[in-house]
């Protein structure tokens, strides 16, 4: 079938399938997850067809695959609607598609499928265990299976399709519509166990947050609008549009697209939690372990990232490449002291996904840091190392934290935290191939050189920054880098090297096969995405053109110069990235509690403190606002009041109606008085009934000679 | 021939007052022989002779004196007793006066009031005229039959509702 | 000679002397007696016509035998009647029969 054909259905599959499982297949958890799995599948499959087809054309950038259908009418025009399949576009995709049926398939081993019911397991709680005789009569506390399991990948199936529209469209609207799923979805799977307030407090801050860079997203869609009269990207980054855009001034010194582009980034401040919008993410990582690997790794928040590449052109519309714009400052400042920011506090972390998560806020960074500096063709490369890399250490921790919930039930204390770093150890032993697959994850989020996809992409960012000046970044990503490196080897000492620090951890157990085949294919490809981007002159080599940054770089309309080969960053990206795995095995293979950690400084282990102080910023003040002034003043107080007023004259006037006009004048001089006039009338007729015939005839006769003297008289007249 | 009728009316006329305000029932009852005797004076007047005598035999020989045996029977309790009209007679003199003056006037706006009788066919039998009427099958048989069919009801009516029940015990 | 007049006014005054007896007097009996001035108040105006109008037709004088048979029907079951109630109720009084009545 034709490739813009396949290109609309892509989203199909995901939806239809989250439809299926909502309206039919909801009891029966085989059903849904096939449904779910099925439905990823078919996507992934589409994809992969349209992915090698859009390699194997030639000028994909030039004329990429495109559809577009005319949708709302708009006075004289329409606003048209479509699928745009560019080499940026087919590059995302590839990645989108095989991480999301990863973990559509790594959900139905997580959530605990083919395992008893549990024994007080409640709909909204975690699985608690469910309490299983063998054959010999022991008791054996097993996982139980997750109560919720269909709507867990009803919902995972809505997020995919999310996912899909956002990296198919063509225009900011469906874009931004796909967005706004996915910020639906994250609420709907954050808050899952919602149960539990903890879990319910993240969803509602995750969903605020995002919220307030949407609504300065959509700023910047309405503004762009009104400046060009389009949505479409392909009529947007016209050179004619560009150009108009960058010279025309907007305020505060920034040029249309520039300030159109900074309301848009505003959007992925919040979508990929970079700071000041960082807070929601660790909290995010109340949801189950695949969504914080769908959500935080995978999809959602290079969601955020994608959106600025995708505006791109428009970012550097007034670029001229000496210098960076405003807009472009700030977005390199934000995206590097986020990264560095993020690092620093991930150092401090207990939970083995709280390290992750500031992780991913940390990489984020570097993407938009790249972006922020001219670094198209490193920050998709990046984007896309990342993702694999992420999602794969994601899916670990979650298959970790299995095997070491196994331990808590063998052993029954629930009061040791699954999740806690300190109380593992050893578990290489227990678990090889999560052991072997997050080694190779970790390796690649620290850079380690050649083998690994993300050296290749971290290198290129540092070359970049360094080839073109950028010092301040350079340096910024470079410290980032080693602290990168640094809590990702003390993560993996603390919990995979070493002997088990509980009898928690002694028990732990290997997972299904669901789960850790997933974790094989990302770390296939966590091994060789890196070998795509090979620099041209790697090392002063003549080797072959970087694949990626043609097939990528084509997509803009001036294929971006590769940054020519420099020492200094290969050299400094070496010293950080070995640096920093050398020095976290040194300290941390002889820690055994979080007393013994000399790097738990509560300013880092606080977050820098920033939840606190956003809370007194602006949660309070909100609290005040609609607990106090709106709930108690204005609607108690004024509206209420006005209503019970209402209620007492209405009261009253029935009362009035009733006792002034229903009873004395209806019932008495109506009612009551007709039978008085009545039997009065009766009382004084009576008597004429005396019962004597004489007189009855008298009066017959008497009548008769009235009526017929009258009726003489008329008639003979 | 008028100055009979003169005297036969006044005749009537004067009984049937003295009929209607005799306090004595006895006597009103001998006045209403009075009165019917002089109608069977005036039958005789019109030619009409068989209705003459079956009215002095009838009337007078069986209904008056059946009058006087009730009055016989039930005189213990209204011997002359208060007075013999109610206390509305002077409505009832009132109303009589009207539907007379009525009638009257009713009779006097007919065309034919004043005309004069028809010639009596001599040698007219009206007795055997009255007769085959009476009898034959296409003129009045039917309502003579019935009629008498009414006196046997009559009759058996008349015992029935008089009927002692305690002189009536001793034939059961 | 004698105009039917005078036999027809002659009839009318007898009817309302008659009627003036049962409207007016108090024992039952009485009234009986004004029915029957009525009756022959009636059979007087029948004769008259009778003999006014067409004498051949008997029509007249068989109506005036019917109501002759009527009458005497009429005073026996009257005067049982009045005999049967003096029985219950030991008067003749019309007055005080007033159970006609609700």
């Amino acid at each position: 079938m034709a490739t813009e054909t396949l290109i609309w259905l892509l989203p199909l599959p995901p939806i239809l399938a989250f439809f299926l499982i909502v309206l039919f297949t909801n009891k029966s958890k085989a059903l849904s997850h096939t449904v779910g799995v099925g439905a990823a599948a078919l996507s992934w499959l589409g994809s992969m067809v349209v992915f090698f087809r859009a390699i194997g054309t030639e000028h994909l950038g030039e004329h990429p695959f495109t559809s577009s259908i005319p949708w709302l009418p708009t006075g004289n025009t329409w606003f048209n609607i479509g699928v745009l399949i560019d080499p940026v576009g087919a590059a995302i995709l590839f990645f989108v598609s095989i991480t999301i049926f990863m973990i559509f398939l790594y959900s139905v081993g997580y959530q605990n499928f083919g395992q008893p019911k549990g024994d007080h397991d409640k709909p909204g709680l975690p699985p608690h265990g469910a309490t299983v005789k063998d054959e010999h009569g022991h008791k054996h506390v097993v996982p139980s299976v997750e109560p919720m399991y269909s709507r867990f990948f009803a919902f995972l199936a809505l997020f995919a399709f999310g996912m899909y529209t956002l990296v198919v469209s063509d225009n900011l609207l469906t874009m931004f519509v796909g967005w706004e799923i996915m910020g639906l979805c994250s609420y709907l799977l954050i808050g899952f166990w919602y149960a539990k307030k903890s879990a319910r407090d993240a969803a509602i801050k995750a969903f605020i947050t995002t919220r307030v860079g949407d609504v300065f997203m959509l700023l910047g869609i309405s503004f762009l609008y009104s400046a060009t009269g389009t949505l479409t990207f392909r009529e947007i980054f016209t050179e004619e549009t560009l150009h108009v855009l960058a010279s025309t001034p907007a305020f505060w010194g920034f040029s249309t697209s520039g300030m159109i582009a900074l309301l848009l980034f505003i959007g992925t401040i919040g979508k990929s939690a970079q700071w000041p919008l960082h807070v929601w993410l660790p909290d995010a990582m109340e949801g189950p372990t695949p969504v914080s690997a769908m959500i935080h790794a995978a999809t959602m928040v290079s969601a955020g990232v994608y959106a600025v590449i995708r505006m791109y052109p428009l970012l550097t519309a007034d670029f001229t490449g000496h210098g960076l714009t405003p807009t472009m400052s700030i977005v390199a400042f934000i995206g590097a002291f986020t990264a560095l920011f993020a690092a620093s506090i991930a150092v401090a972390q207990n939970d083995i996904k709280r390290v992750l998560a500031y992780s991913t806020i940390s990489q984020l960074g570097y993407m938009i840091a790249a972006l922020g500096i001219g670094a198209y063709v490193a920050a998709a490369f990046h984007l896309i190392t990342h993702a694999f890399f992420k999602a794969l250490l994601f899916l670990g921790s979650g298959s970790v934290i299995h095997g070491m919930e196994h331990g808590v039930l063998h052993t029954g204390n629930h009061d040791v935290d699954p999740q806690d770093m300190f109380n593992m150890g050893g578990l290489r032993k227990k678990m090889p191939i999560t052991f072997w697959t997050f080694l190779i994850g970790g390796f690649a989020l620290s850079g380690f050189p050649i083998i690994t996809a993300g050296f290749w992409s971290k290198d290129e960012i540092f070359a970049d920054a360094f080839a073109h000046g950028h010092i301040a970044v350079f340096v910024t990503l470079a410290l980032a880098a080693f602290l990168t490196a640094f809590y990702t080897m003390r993560q993996i000492t603390l919990t995979f090297l070493g002997e088990a620090r509980t009898k928690e951890a002694e028990h732990a157990q290997e997972t299904p096969w669901t789960m850790t085949v997933p974790l094989m294919v990302l770390a296939f490809f966590a091994l060789t995405y890196g070998w795509v981007g090979i620099p041209e002159d790697f090392l002063g080599m003549h080797l072959a053109p970087s694949w990626f940054h043609e097939f990528v770089g084509s997509t803009l309309v001036v294929l971006p110069e590769a940054a020519p080969f420099n020492i200094v960053p290969l050299l400094t990206s070496l010293a950080v990235a070995l640096g920093g795995l050398f020095f976290g095995w040194l300290i941390y293979r002889n820690v055994n509690s979080p007393a013994e950690d000399k790097l738990q400084f509560p300013v880092l282990k606080n977050k820098w403190y920033f939840d606190e102080a956003y809370d007194f910023l602006f949660v309070k003040p909100a609290y005040w606002f609609a607990e106090t002034f709106v709930y108690k003043w204005m609607d108690k107080g004024v509206i209420d009041s006005i209503l019970h007023a209402f209620g007492k004259v209405t009261a009253w006037l029935g009362l009035a109606i009733r006792n002034y006009i229903d009873l004395p004048v209806i019932n008495e001089f109506i009612g009551d008085g007709t039978a008085r006039v009545a039997q009065w009338f009766g009382g004084r007729l009576q008597p004429l009934q005396t019962g004597r015939i004489q007189q009855y005839m008298l009066a017959s006769l008497g009548v008769l000679i009235i009526v017929g003297g009258v009726l003489f008289s008329l008639l003979v007249r | 021939m008028t100055i009979l009728f003169l005297i036969t009316a006044v005749v009537i006329l004067a009984s049937a007052i003295m009929v209607v305000t005799s306090r004595n029932l006895v006597h009103a009852a001998l006045w209403l022989v009075a009165a019917l005797f002089g109608v069977a004076v005036l039958y005789a007047l019109l030619n009409a002779g068989f209705i003459a005598v079956v009215q002095v035999v009838i009337y007078i020989g069986a209904i008056a004196i059946l009058f006087i045996f009730a009055v016989m029977l039930t005189r213990r309790e209204m011997r002359d007793k208060g007075p013999g009209l109610n206390k509305n007679w002077w409505a009832s003199a009132l109303v009589s006066l009207l539907v007379f003056g009525g009638l009257a006037y009713l009779l006097s706006s007919w065309s034919g009031f004043s005309q004069a009788s028809a010639a009596f066919p001599s040698g007219f039998d009206a007795v055997s005229a009255l007769g085959d009427a009476l009898i034959s099958p296409d003129a009045f048989v039917l309502p003579f039959e019935v009629a008498s069919v009414l006196l046997v009801a009559a009759l058996v009516g008349a015992v029935y509702i008089a009927f002692n029940p305690r002189s009536g015990d001793n034939r059961k | 000679m004698i105009p039917l007049s005078w036999y027809l006014i002659l009839s009318a005054a007898l009817f309302s002397i008659g009627l003036f007896g049962v409207l007016a007097r108090r024992n039952a009996i009485a009234i009986l007696l004004g029915v029957e001035l009525m009756l022959n108040a009636v059979n007087i105006n029948l004769v008259a016509f009778w003999r006014y109008l067409d004498p051949v037709q008997m029509t007249g004088q068989v109506f005036a035998i019917i109501v002759f048979a009527v009458a005497a029907a009429e005073v026996a079951v009257g005067l049982a009647l009045v005999i049967s109630v003096y029985r219950n109720r030991k008067t003749v009084v019309a007055d005080e029969l007033d159970m006609m009545k609700w």
